[in-house]
Order: C-alpha cells, then structure tokens, then sequence
C-alpha cells in the first residue's frame, strides 16, 4: 500500500508539473470515491508499465537502426520473435487481465442504502431519490446529492436517445438507454462538490448535459433530504410573488412542477427547490437570479434545440419577478 | 480463409484445374535456363515490343478518362482518398479552433456536430479503407508481375462510385445538412433526427461500402490468380498475403454493417421499428452490428500499412524478412481476433460481466500478433544491415506513436480502466494514437517509397524530413495532452465546455499542434505533386529493392511487365540474376500481344501454374454510366426521390448487363494460345479454374453474411425481447412461404441441371430448363413476399412483422437478380454467347444459385418453423 502511495505521489507530481496538475472536480486521477481510487491506481499502474514497454520497444528500434548498425545472429532474431513477441506479453497480459478483471466485482456491487433513479433527457437529468424507508419518491433535477461513506444504487435509464451517467471522481460510467434500465453504484469517501456529465453524444447540446454532484455528512444529507421532499417555499416578498403569477400566467406549469403550486408537469424539470441547487440548465448557469434571468431571456442561445420556448418578448420587469421567484424556491 | 482449405490437401482449383505442373504443360514447364538463355530474334523483339505498347496504350486527351489499367485508376484512386482526407482534415482544424478556448462560439452547436461527425466518418470510410484498395489496385500487380487486375472494369466502376459517393456525402456539410450523430449513428438519436444528414450517411457510405467489398473482390483474386508463374503461395510478397488477409475482413466486417444500414434506412424512410424500443425494437442491435463491422474496420486499416512496412524493411535491411511464416500467421491471426473484439466498444452499456471477461480478454489477446509483426520487423532489422532513408524515418516514428496508441489499448481493454475513461477525450487521444501510427505515418513511408515507381521521379529527402518532423512533432502536442483532458474528465464530441475545471490549457495546446500537423501535411502534399519535370528519371531500383515491382520500366510503359517472369524466390531480384534482363528482352511468358488484345496470366491458387490467358478489358464509358446510374438509385432516395431511384436503378442493372455481355466471356477465336517458353493455355476457361467464378464465389461469401446479420437480427430480438413475436402477431402464411421456398428450389435444380444440359451439348434441353426456372423464380418470389401480405403483417406495427418483412423482401431482391441472371444465359445461349465448349456465364450463375437455394431455405425456415418453436 505505502509503495502504491508512494508510485501514485510520483507520477502525480509529474503530472503535476506537466499540466498543472490532475485535481479537479471532473477528474479521474482526483478519487472521492472507493471505485474511483481502485481504478485510479490501476491507471497509475498501467501508466507506469506502459512507460517502460514503450521505452524498451523504442529504444531497441533506434539501437538496431542507428546506433549498432551490423547484423546480429539469426539466433537473437529468433529469441527476439518467440520471447518478446509471444513469451513476454502472454505473462505479462495474462497477470494485467487477472489483476484487472479482478476489480470487476466490486465495482459492480449493489448499494446497501439509498437508491437514486437517474433519467437521461435531452439534455438535463431527471433524479427520484428512494430512501429505503420509503416515503415515496422525492423528485429533483440536474443535481444529484450523496451522503458519504454510504453505497448508494443507482438506477439508470433514458427517455429518448441514450446518455451515459458518469461522475469521475466517484467511479466509472454506465450508459442510459430508452426502454431499459441499467444500474450502478457510487460510494463517495469524502465530502465535496463535483461534477458529472454526460458522456454518450446525445444530440445538438450534448456538451451542456452536466450536473454538480454534492456530497455530503450523512446527517447533513438526511436533513437536505428532508427538507427536498416539502413543497415549494412560498414567496417571500412582493417580486417573487409577482414572479409567481408570471410563472402561472405564462403556463410554465405544462412542462415544469413546482410541488405545492398548480404546476404540476412533467415534461422538464421539477422547480420545486430549484433556488436551492448550485446550477441551472443542467450545469449550465450559476443558479443565481441574474443565471435565470439569462436563461429565461436566451434559452435557444444558451442551449442549442432545447425544448424549452424563450422568453424574450416578455417585458423586462415580468423577467426579474420570474428569477427573484424560482432563486426563492429554496 | 481460403488457403486454410488448401493445406488439407483440396486442390482449391476444383475440377478443372490441372493437378500440377508436369500434368499440365509436360516438360516445358518450369523453363530451364537453357530455354530462358536462347536469344530473342531482334526483330521479333520490336514487333512483338510494338503490339505490346498498341494494346496497352493509355488512352489520350479526355478520353484518359475512359481508361481502366490499374495504373491509371489506382492513382486517380489514391490521390481521390488523399483530397478527402486533406477536406477531412480541414474539418479537424475547424473543430479545433473551435474548442481552442472555453465556450467559444466560433461555430455554432450543429455545426460542430456535422463536423465531427463528418471528420471520423470522411476520415473512415473515404480515406482509410478506400487508401488500402487505392493503393493495392496500384501496386499489387507490380507485386506479382501481373499486367493489370483480373477485372480492371470492375476497379474502374469502383472508382467512379467512390468518387461520386464520397463528393454527395463529403459536400452535404457545405450545405449544413450533413449528419450530426457522430460516426457511430447511434439509434434511437439517429433515426429519429430530422433532416436528411442520417439519410446521406447511411445511403452515401453503404454505396461506397458496396464499391470497397468489388474492390476486395477483386484484390483478393488478384493475389490468387494472378501471380506469376512459380511464385507458389508461400513465395508471394507479403503484402499480398496482407491484401488477402484485409480482403477477407472487409468480406466479412462490411455486410453486417450494410445490413445494419439496410434496417436502419427501412426504419428512416418507412417507419420499420427496427431499433425502436416501444415497438419491440432494440436500439443494441445497431450497436452489435456496428462494432461487429467498426472493429474488425480498425485491423481493415491497420493491417495494410504494416503490409507496407513489410515491403519497406527488407529494403532497408538489405535482406529477407525475417520470419516470413510468422508474420503470415500472426497477420492471419490478428484477422480472426480482430472479429471478436466488437463489445470492447459497448464494455458501458451494461453487458454481463461474462461477456466482459471475455472481451476484456480477446481485446487483450490480439495484442500477441499485433506484437509478433512488430518484433518480426525488428528482428529483420537486427540481423541485416540498415540503410537509413526517409522512409525507414517514417516507419520508426510510425513505431513510437503506434506502440504509445498500442499500450493505451492495453489499458482500455480492460473493462474497468474504460468505465472511467470510455467516450473520453483519452478515446480521442488512443485512437489517433493508433491510426496515425498505424496507418497514416506507414502510408506516408510507402509513398516516399514507392514514388519512384509510381512516378519515376523522387521525392525531395530534404522536404520528407520537413514533412516528417512537423507532422510528428505536431502530432504529439495535439494528441498527447488529449490524454490529460480525457482523464479530467472531458468527454468526447462536445462543442463546448466550461473554463474553470482545468480543460482549457491541454485544449489550447492540442489546438496549436493540429496547425503544426497541417502545416506538415502542407510540405508533404506539396512535395508530392510539385512538377518535377526538370528533374532526371530514377534509378530504376533506387532503394536496391528485391522484390518485383522494381523491375519497372524507366521511363514508364503502360504494359505493366514487358514480359511475366518465372519466379523461384521471395526476392527475385536478389536471387535471380538474370531476372530482370530476361523480363526486358521479352525472354519470359506473354511478350506479345498478336490479337492486339489486353492479356494477363492466370495460375493456380497454390503452385501458381498458368492455365489461362485472361483477356481483361479496356478503355470504356460503360463503367462511368454504371456508377452515374447506380449513384442515383443510392442518392435520389435520400431526398424521397423514388421514381427516378427506381429508374436509375433499371438503367443501373442494364448498363452492367451491357457491360457484362460485350466484355466478358466472349468465346474468343481461337481455344488455346501460345505463350512463350513453349507453354500453351486456353483462352476461355470456366469453372473453379477462371478468375470470374472466384469473383463470384467470394462475392457471395460477403452477400451470405449480410443475409446472416439479418438472421442474427431475428435471433438477436428472440432472445433479448421478451414479446418477440408478441402474442397473437400475426404470422407469414406457411403455405405461400413453402410454395415459394420449393419454386424457388426448383429453379435452382433446373439451373444446375441447365449447365449440365448444356456441357452436354443438349442445348434445348438447357434453354428450357433455363426458360423454366426464370419463371418459377419470378413466381417463387411473389410467393414469399404475398405470404406475408395475405397474412396481414404490418411492418410498422411491431418489430417481428419488421423483421419477417425484411428477410422476405432481401431474399425476393437476391432471387430478382438471379432471375436476371437465368435470363441472360438464355440469351446468351440464344444469341451464341454461351455455347457448350464456352459456359462460365452458367457456372457463375449456378454458383450464384447454390447460395440462393441456401437464402431461400434459410428465410423459409426462419420467418415459418421459428415462430412455430418459440
């Protein structure tokens, strides 16, 4: 273990000093999560056998043709085919497919808690969360939120095209199809922000399908959890209520939810508690007022072929009351 | 394969070819020294030299279009396939400027989508497997000394569809309408996106994936029967070995991709819910038949430019290569491998953790013959002695970049190294890794090599190196940080993204380094076609190669070989000294060309023993209507123009019966015809032994695994879809399906019977059988189809009803053609073409019909005994 440390904290100040480093909230060599620190290892493992190999090979190449210019007995010719072109790779890939298909299982194994139901749109996320005690599901979008230290299953499926769910830092992808439901599960190790995305090409605005993934203390999950399954806040003073009207008036309810409102369809995004998550437009914009102002008044611009109809041509003041409503819906 | 065959000791010349050399031309073959020593009369020389040219000649002033040797159009080829890569390039450059810096807007979404998409399907199917045949067509009959190819018509149609194909679906992106779903077009993106990019993409390339599979046809007779005489299998170049290894894999990749295309424009255009998962459809058969084609596409590309850097070696090393069997088996066994491979593509879509297992493990496995070609060219190296050149340059850098992309497919084969890294710009980086040192950096190195063959000029070492080290050097600031993006997360074919998660520095870079790329491509592209006209021929063996091609004339002859030599070594032009002189006096076989025809050898699939002098076809326009016309009945649907598909179509059918009845199989003058060295061979020959019938046959091996991947459809959806049939479905009418099924075997009995008829000299007696079965294959075939027409079944409703449909109307289609084909032997009996001594139209077309009444049999018992069982 303090030897694949000690490989793991040289390569990655390598890495470091190359390209300024291999943390990030997207990255593969950044593990928060117990699959994600197993398969970063096995690259980091890889990585170093490939450097060598690769620098044995080339350099036998650049020997026999410009350094040690004159034939060699047939006999070495014969040793090179038989032992480095058939001996040596047997071994060495049959002990890489023993090691590698090893980790298999584990990365496959059921979640032991929560399970999240993750639905691929184009081109946001639709997340039930079904606590195992049940309560029904709790409906959310474009952020997915995970306690710590727990195994959470998650179930994955698409309504239209297929996308793939893939969160880096926590563990590999699994792609997302119509009509069928694949399955995964995450285990993050410590808490933070990060970021998914969707990794299968899903259409014109594939590149703005992401989403923050927040992972928090066990009890601080319980309690987000909790508060995610009321209904909408109410608004707290005269522009958010005035936004609220706007909202109903322009028949935002036909595709969107907001719980606890006439609002109640399902064709985009539930807005119950959109106020309250770190983006919008499935990791599009800062989910601040100003982020949905932007987003109500150029949607086409912001996301290429969304569904979603913009709001241009409705007056600048009906445009501030509609952000200062939804950043409210905390 | 088919020399597989052979070593259980078939004779895989069948019944009419002799059972060896003594049997056939006695003691004049092999020719001794004595008789290639006699002097050649000066004057017969000259004349002989004179018809020779005449019959050869290239055709001048716009009719050099018309012309067919392969020298002319394996360069119109070649430099086609070179401008589409250039134009795919550009596409490369246009989609790294845009992600040069974060959230850029200097190409819209769509844009960006049509041009990625664009880039690896232009890059693919116009430029990669189109430069293997281009290339091949150009030199394989240099290789073997042979004149021209078996059907030089043939590559010449090849050509005019590739070009017309690759102009309509390279140009869609220049009126914005090209497809955006990525080269891989995926369902259910891809069929239900609107407009007709998906339309261009899946009738364009299936049209010019119908050109490639004549083009392997053709290759792949060509290094059975057309080698010189001697030069046994175990003798041939390795490239040769190389063109009939990647000719056998597009046989079998490219049909269940053309099936693949043939369900998905039936769901496009007519709502056949074949990947549709609300009606029973599954949008994973795509993907299982993409890969099974797009894998296997990968060795289709590598495997020829390795073939290159056989030839190279050698050269470099100034002796044979160094263990020749194991190259052959480890090129072969890569063959094989590369087909069970597919589902390291698919290793994120939830497949069984079995099925992983095994993938991760083949995906592993095809490391060892990778490697063993690798070591064999290094062990070649090791034992000769290097003459360091500007191609031997581009084969070591093609070796670092290619082994770098190798050691990251190790990494990804593994299942769990792809879960995180899979559809990720380290994808980006691997497969560039490999392509480019797999094939573009080796075909870069056979150009400089070969140029003073194809040109008798070289290429300016000064300007290679230039070429070389931008591009190399390029290259790897492009691709190698793509690794680091990949592995912070960046995912493929995205049009943007944001600027604070540390993507934009290695985008930056790869951006720079595609323009240092592009400017080495500048330097390469220039030096290949600056004038050269000042400058002195070549030497005409300038590297001191030993291998046949450099016995070529300088300066130029149309004609190929001025005479086919007796080959006795792998490297005739080290071992046999007096080779090249003997060529040149016309000392050899075929040094004339009394009749004033086109003629080449044909020998025996093993030992190489002539049994034929093959008349091949010149100059003509026939071809260009032929691909004019079949281009419009692939392009016309696209826009939902189908009255004038459906004529292009016909007039398509008639301009290649036209073709065939004025240019092959005519019955020549005379039976047999002298060929020098006191050897006599006939002029016609049917059957096993005539290149046509081989032709045929392994036409039919790529046709019989189309028609496989549709049965595999069927079995696909019966075992993953748990309402397949769906209960109460209506199914295909079991009488009309077994009436049709033995009308169908019938006409096929009667057409085997009519050519035994006809050998028999009964010619009635095989009119009638012929007149007979056309009209029971017509009716046989409305049979099949009215079977599930009376029973109701509607395509659109449900998959099953889809899929019987489909099975029905691909077997109704093949019969159709073999009706055609009944009735052109009967009119070629009729009018005198076909004669009981002259009969190959009617061995090809029986051939054609064993693998009817098997398509026949096999859909009957499909669509009727299966639903019966389940």
């Amino acid at each position: 273990m303090r030897v694949r440390l000690r490989i793991r904290a040289g390569v990655a100040s390598a890495c470091a000093l190359s390209l300024g480093g291999c943390t990030g909230v997207q990255s593969v060599l950044d593990p928060a999560g117990a699959d994600a620190e197993v398969l970063a290892t096995l690259f980091w493992v890889l990585l170093s056998g490939a450097v060598v190999l690769w620098l044995l090979l080339n350099g036998a190449f650049f020997y026999v043709t410009r350094m040690r210019v004159r034939p060699h007995s047939r006999k070495i010719g014969e040793a090179v085919i038989i032992g480095a072109g058939i001996a040596f790779p047997t071994v060495l890939l049959a002990i890489l497919l023993s090691y590698g298909l090893s980790i298999m299982p584990d990365q496959r194994a059921p979640g032991d808690g929560l399970t999240v139901r993750v639905t691929g749109e184009q081109w946001w996320w639709r997340v039930e969360y079904l606590p195992q005690d049940g309560g029904g599901p709790v409906v959310s979008a474009n952020e997915l939120r995970l306690p710590v230290g727990a195994r959470t299953e998650i179930k994955l499926t698409a309504a239209k095209v297929i996308h793939s769910f893939w969160v880096p830092n926590l563990g590999g992808k699994m792609d997302m199809f119509p009509g069928r439901e694949t399955r995964m599960a995450l285990e993050p190790t410590r808490t933070g922000v990060f970021r998914g995305q969707c990794a299968e090409f899903c259409g014109t605005s594939h590149a703005l399908m992401a989403f923050p993934v927040v992972v928090l203390p066990p009890e601080e999950f319980e309690a987000w959890l909790a508060k995610e399954r009321e209904d909408a806040a109410a608004p707290a003073d005269a522009a958010a209520e005035r936004g609220r009207e706007v909202f109903l008036a322009e028949g935002c309810g036909a595709c969107h939810a907001v719980r606890g409102t006439p609002a109640k369809g399902a064709v985009g995004p539930d807005l119950t508690h959109v106020g309250g998550r770190r983006t919008i437009g499935a990791g599009t914009l800062p989910a601040t007022a100003e982020g949905f102002g932007q987003w109500l008044a150029r949607t086409d611009h912001i996301k290429p072929d969304v569904r979603m109809p913009t709001y241009r041509a409705l007056p600048e003041q009906d445009l501030i009351d509609l952000a200062t409503y939804l950043k409210g819906l905390r | 394969m088919t020399d597989t065959t052979d070593h259980r000791g078939r004779n895989p010349g069948g019944r009419n070819e002799p059972r060896d050399a003594a049997e056939a031309h006695g003691d004049a073959y092999p020719p001794t020294d004595a008789m290639l020593d006699a002097p050649v009369d000066p004057d017969f020389a000259k004349a002989s030299a004179d018809r020779l040219r005449a019959a050869w000649k290239t055709p001048t002033g716009w009719r050099y279009l018309s012309a067919v040797n392969n020298s002319e159009v394996g360069a119109w080829y070649s430099l086609t396939a070179f401008f589409f890569m250039l134009c795919a390039g550009v596409l490369a450059l246009l989609i790294r400027v845009q992600l040069a810096v974060p959230e850029n807007d200097f190409l819209p979404a769509d844009t960006f989508n049509q041009f990625f998409t664009m880039h690896g399907s232009a890059m693919m199917f116009l430029f990669a497997v189109p430069m293997f045949e281009a290339i091949s067509i150009l030199l394989l009959p240099a290789f073997l000394g042979a004149r021209d190819m078996p059907f030089p018509r043939l590559s010449a149609y090849g050509y005019w569809c590739f070009l017309i194909g690759g102009v309509f679906v390279l140009g869609s992106v220049l009126f914005g309408v090209g497809p955006s779903s990525g080269w891989f077009m995926y369902p259910p993106l891809a069929t239900k996106s609107e407009g007709m990019g998906a339309d261009i993409w899946l009738l364009g390339l299936s049209f010019i994936e119908v050109a490639s599979i004549a083009a392997a046809v053709e290759l792949i007779v060509g290094a059975l029967k057309c080698r010189p005489p001697g030069m046994r299998i175990n003798l041939m170049p390795l490239y040769a070995w190389y063109v009939l290894v990647v000719g056998g894999m597009i046989l079998f990749a490219f049909p269940p991709l053309i099936a693949g295309d043939f369900l998905f424009e039936l769901e496009r255009s007519f709502d056949w819910p074949f990947f549709d998962p609300e009606r029973g459809g599954d949008p994973m058969l795509w993907q299982h038949l993409f890969w099974i084609f797009g894998h296997p596409e990968v060795y289709i590309i590598f495997l020829p430019s390795i073939a290159i850097a056989a030839m190279v070696i050698p050269t470099a090393a100034q002796r044979p290569i160094f263990g020749y069997s194991w190259i052959v088996l480890s090129a072969v066994g890569t063959g094989f491998l590369s087909f069970g491979l597919w589902a390291h593509h698919m290793f994120t879509t939830g497949l069984p953790a079995l099925s992983l297992g095994f993938f991760s493990a083949a995906s592993e496995a095809v490391v060892i013959p990778t490697g063993v070609q690798i070591f064999a060219f290094l062990a070649t190296l090791m034992v000769g002695r290097v003459t360091w050149s500007v191609p031997m340059l581009y084969i070591a850098g093609s070796l670092a970049i290619f082994t770098a992309g190798g050691l990251t497919g190790v990494m990804l084969a593994l299942a769990p190294m792809d879960w995180q890294v899979h559809d990720t710009y380290f994808i980006v980086a691997h497969l560039h890794y490999t392509i480019f040192g797999g094939m573009v950096f080796p075909v870069m190195a056979g150009v400089y090599y070969f140029y003073p063959f194809f040109t008798k000029k070289q290429m300016s070492p000064r300007l290679g190196r230039w070429a070389f080290w931008l591009a190399f050097a390029g290259f790897n600031v492009t691709f190698m940080p793509m690794h680091f993006a990949g592995l912070m997360g960046m995912p493929r074919r995205v049009y943007t993204y944001p600027g604070d998660i540390g993507w934009d520095l290695p985008n930056l870079i790869s951006t720079v380094g595609a323009f240092v790329v592009a400017a080495g491509f500048l330097v390469f592209a220039w030096d290949l076609i600056r004038p050269k006209g000042r400058q002195p021929y070549t030497a005409r063996n300038p590297w001191g190669g030993g291998t046949l091609e450099w016995s070529h004339d300088v300066p130029d002859q149309a004609w190929g070989v001025r005479s086919i030599p007796y080959i006795e070594s792998r490297y005739p032009l080290w071992d046999q000294p007096k080779i090249v002189e003997r060529m040149d006096a016309g000392r050899y076989y075929l040094p004339d060309a009394e009749e004033g025809k086109r003629e080449t050898l044909v020998t025996t699939v093993l030992d190489a023993v002539p049994v034929q002098c093959l008349r091949v076809g010149g100059p003509t326009w026939i071809t260009h209507l032929a691909a004019a016309f079949t281009g419009g009945a692939f392009i016309f649907p696209t826009f939902h123009w189908y009255p004038p598909a459906i004529v292009c179509g016909v007039l398509a059918v008639a301009c290649v019966i036209w073709w065939l009845w004025t240019g092959t199989a005519r019955p020549p003058e005379k039976t047999h015809k002298e060929i020098g060295l006191g050897l006599t061979v006939p002029i016609y020959v049917s059957g096993p032994a005539a290149p046509g019938w081989w032709g045929m046959w392994i036409t039919m091996l790529a046709d019989a695994t189309a028609f496989a991947s549709l049965i595999f459809g069927f079995f696909y959806f019966w075992t993953a879809s748990a309402d397949f049939p769906p209960d109460g479905a209506a199914h295909a009418a079991s009488g009309w399906v077994w009436a049709g099924a033995a009308a169908l075997t019938v006409s096929w009995a009667l057409t085997r019977y009519a050519r035994r008829a006809n050998r028999a000299a009964q010619v009635g007696i095989a009119r009638a059988s012929l007149a007979t079965a056309a009209a029971l294959t017509a009716l046989g075939a409305g049979a099949m189809l009215w079977s599930a027409h009376s029973a109701g079944l509607d395509p659109t409703s449900h998959v099953y009803p889809a899929t019987v449909w489909a099975i029905l109307v691909w077997t109704a289609v093949h019969v159709s053609a073999g009706c055609i084909m009944q009735l052109y032997c009967l009119a070629g009996s009729l009018f005198g073409k076909l004669t009981p001594e002259y009969d190959a139209d009617l061995w090809n077309v029986s051939l054609y019909w064993n693998f009817m009444a098997a398509t026949v049999l096999v859909s009957a018992a499909v669509v009727d005994l299966l639903p019966g069982m389940i």
